[in-house]
């Protein structure tokens, strides 16, 4: 093995450039698991809003020709899907694992249905979206051009990172949805209905997770196909939970997911054939590590998962 | 934690009654037929007939002879399958790692099976891949079940990323050390059909049937009849009232997790044994995700979970058919399962709204006002 081979231009743009589409939208969607956790909602039927957005996504690009259009309907898919969350969960108090299995299933049941009817004969493919190059820093070697020539969506979503957690951290809206997730009975108190707050919360991860799958369709694949999110959705909800409400943390979480989702490809231009298998395995096997290591830290909020009905201890 | 998961250790309806019999089969039955019309629905929606779909499914699933044995065969696999759900999902221990344990254990299986059974003939040799299986599938639930008797970290995300290794994995052993030398698809050796589960009389339907027939008896009579079967409900239904009870919780939440790992290894031992012989590389029929909800609509009863088994695996094969017949992707099963379980939680939302309502009269007037005032 020539290990010079690894440092080339090829090698670093390849891993970057990929490790960024395969980043993207499990950041937009463990940003809005987090949300949806902190306020006390565990939304296992992410996957289902992300293939909800990829799908709508993928039919709003290609019928309106636009990826922003695109990603609209792609927000729209999703907050669609989170709105069976936000009526049978917050509102009827149904049990989120069932609803959320429930969701995961119907949504790759139905969007493989859709696709099929829809595009069963032939397989349209959306023209790649056009870029924004930052001017001198997409010339640099190497690193420029994957970094920083691609959709704006990008750079947009590492900003909304922030914003989410300024917000979570430095406004009363912020506390509100902490307070919904770690004593709903406090806030009730002080007067911020429960369900709202978590219905905004659950609505923001929705229309987060359609983002994520529609950037998923739109920007990295460039088609739809069933079952595109390959576990993604589950990767989320990983990240999400070992942020412990830092959701700062789900930028380096979902970048490591990228990293080793693409590492095996960028690897073979560098020469190095490494079986897809055991690259696929690396992310988890690195999460059961971490849960091993630092099991004793990990902290979830106190009313995680549980309906909130008044005066109910 | 929930209306559903949860055994409830107080019947509230009395059993004896046609009324109390009549409840708990209504309440399983109507999210299946309220399922079955919205996907007619939406069949009708996509320019399909709904009534010739159901009618293939009916006709290929259950009656002609062929496909019913082989719905018979599926059910085999399915229902260890339901026997191990059933075990972890009573003591409230969510595991949802159960594909990488099913295909981690077939694996093994399907890999050893071929020298072991040449080896050690039939009896011993099928024996012996059951018990690997078992084991395989049990040491594959260690880590989330340490993880949480030990620090308490939920088992949802950790059986999850065991899952996902557990794919990976048994696609590596499939493509490595369990690769064949024949030409073609990777895959493993394939075990000669001879050396397979024996068949039962003229059919294609093997022993794997009884054996998880069996298995789902035991379980259970284990789950409603001995001390260990309570211990693990009471687990499931309160923890904090099982230590007060002077239980070992995480010595039960060890024991729970590895008779579930265990009993999902067998499932793929009855898969690749009987039905298959063989382990392609990138196989996964992703049985997992489809059972559990099957389980929650028997309320973690063994018994009834035959009926909605044997349901599911005649709308699986029948499906199979149908869709190809309705030139539409085979997943309008996973559709079906997923309204299924939405309908499900709706169903059970109306049952504790009404009996919430009718508490608030006082208790003594609402179970009069529940057996329809006859014998108050």
């Amino acid at each position: 093995m020539d290990s010079s081979a690894l440092l080339t231009e090829a090698f670093f743009a390849a891993l970057i450039s990929g490790a960024l589409l395969a980043a993207l939208p499990i950041l937009f969607a463990s940003l809005g698991e987090a949300i949806s956790e902190q306020a006390g909602v565990l939304n296992v039927g992410l996957e289902g809003m992300m293939l909800f957005g990829a799908y709508a996504g993928f039919n709003g690009a290609l019928y309106l020709h636009s990826s922003w259009l695109g990603l609209l309907a792609g927000i729209g898919g999703g907050v669609l899907a989170s709105l069976t969350m936000v009526v049978l969960c917050v509102r009827m108090r149904l049990d989120q694992i069932v609803v959320g299995v429930a969701l995961f299933l119907f949504a790759e049941g139905v969007t493989s249905l859709l696709h099929g009817a829809q595009f069963g004969e032939s397989y349209p493919r959306l023209e790649k979206p056009s870029e924004l190059a930052i001017p001198l820093l997409s010339d640099l070697p190497a690193v420029g051009e994957s970094l920083f020539s691609v959709h704006p969506i990008v750079y947009i979503g590492f900003a909304l990172v922030f914003l989410v957690s300024w917000m979570l951290r430095r406004t009363s809206t912020g506390l509100n949805v902490r307070a919904a997730g770690e004593t709903p009975a406090a806030l009730d108190a002080a007067g911020v209905s429960v369900v709202r707050t978590r219905t905004w919360a659950v609505l923001a991860c929705g229309a987060l997770a359609g983002l994520g799958g529609g950037y998923l369709a739109i920007i990295a694949a460039g088609s739809f196909t069933p079952f595109m999110t390959q576990g993604a959705g589950f990767m989320a909800i990983v990240i999400a939970m070992l942020t412990r409400g830092k959701v700062l943390w789900t930028i380096v979480g979902s970048l490591l997911f990228g990293v080793s989702l693409t590492i095996a490809t960028a690897l073979q231009l560098a020469g190095i054939t490494i079986p897809t298998d055991w690259v696929q395995m690396l992310p988890f096997v690195t999460v059961i590590l971490v849960l091993i290591l630092f099991a004793r830290r990990s902290y979830l909020p106190s009313a995680l998962a549980l309906p909130y009905v008044r005066g109910e201890r | 934690m929930t209306e559903i998961a949860v055994a409830r250790p107080v019947a509230e309806v009395p059993r004896r009654t046609l009324r109390g019999l009549l409840e708990p089969v209504v309440m399983s039955v109507t999210p299946v037929l309220l399922a079955i019309v919205a996907g007619g629905i939406l069949l009708t929606i996509l320019g399909r007939d709904p009534l010739s779909f159901y009618g293939d499914i009916l006709q290929q699933g259950m009656l002609e002879s062929f496909g019913l044995q082989q719905s018979v065969v599926r059910m085999a696999t399915l229902l260890m399958i339901a026997a191990g759900l059933i075990v972890a999902f009573r003591a409230n221990l969510w595991n949802l790692g159960l594909d990488g344990q099913f295909l981690l254990a077939a694996a093994f299986v399907a890999g050893l099976a071929p020298s072991i059974v040449s080896s050690l003939g039939m009896t011993v040799g099928l024996t012996l891949c059951f018990v690997i299986a078992a084991v395989v599938g049990a040491v594959w639930t260690l880590v989330p079940a340490g993880l949480k008797a030990r620090f308490g970290v939920n088992e949802i995300i950790t059986t999850l990323m065991m899952n996902f290794i557990g794919i990976n994995l048994a696609n590596i052993l499939v493509k490595g050390p369990f690769l064949t030398d024949a030409p073609g698809v990777p895959r493993t050796d394939i075990l000669p059909l001879a050396e397979r589960l024996p068949v039962l009389f003229d059919t294609r339907i093997h022993i794997g049937i009884l054996i998880a027939a069996a298995t789902i008896l035991l379980v259970h009579l284990v789950m409603t009849r001995t001390p260990l079967g309570l211990r693990l409900r009471v687990l499931g239904a309160n923890p904090r009232a099982a230590v007060h009870f002077g239980l070992r919780t995480k010595r039960l939440t060890l024991v729970a997790f590895m008779v579930s790992g265990a009993l999902i290894g067998m499932s793929g031992a009855v898969s690749m044994l009987g039905d298959w012989g063989s382990f392609r590389a990138d196989w996964n029929p992703g049985y997992g995700f489809l059972v559990v909800p099957l389980v929650f609509l028997a309320r973690l009863n063994a018994l009834a979970t035959v009926a909605f088994v044997a349901l599911f695996a005649v709308i699986q094969i029948g499906g199979e058919y149908a869709t190809r017949e309705a030139d539409l992707p085979n997943d309008f099963v996973l559709v079906l399962v997923g309204l299924i379980l939405f309908f499900m939680a709706i169903t059970e939302f109306m049952r504790v709204r009404r009996e919430r309502r009718l508490a608030f009269v006082t208790a003594g007037l609402a179970s009069r006002l529940r057996r329809g005032g006859d014998d108050g």
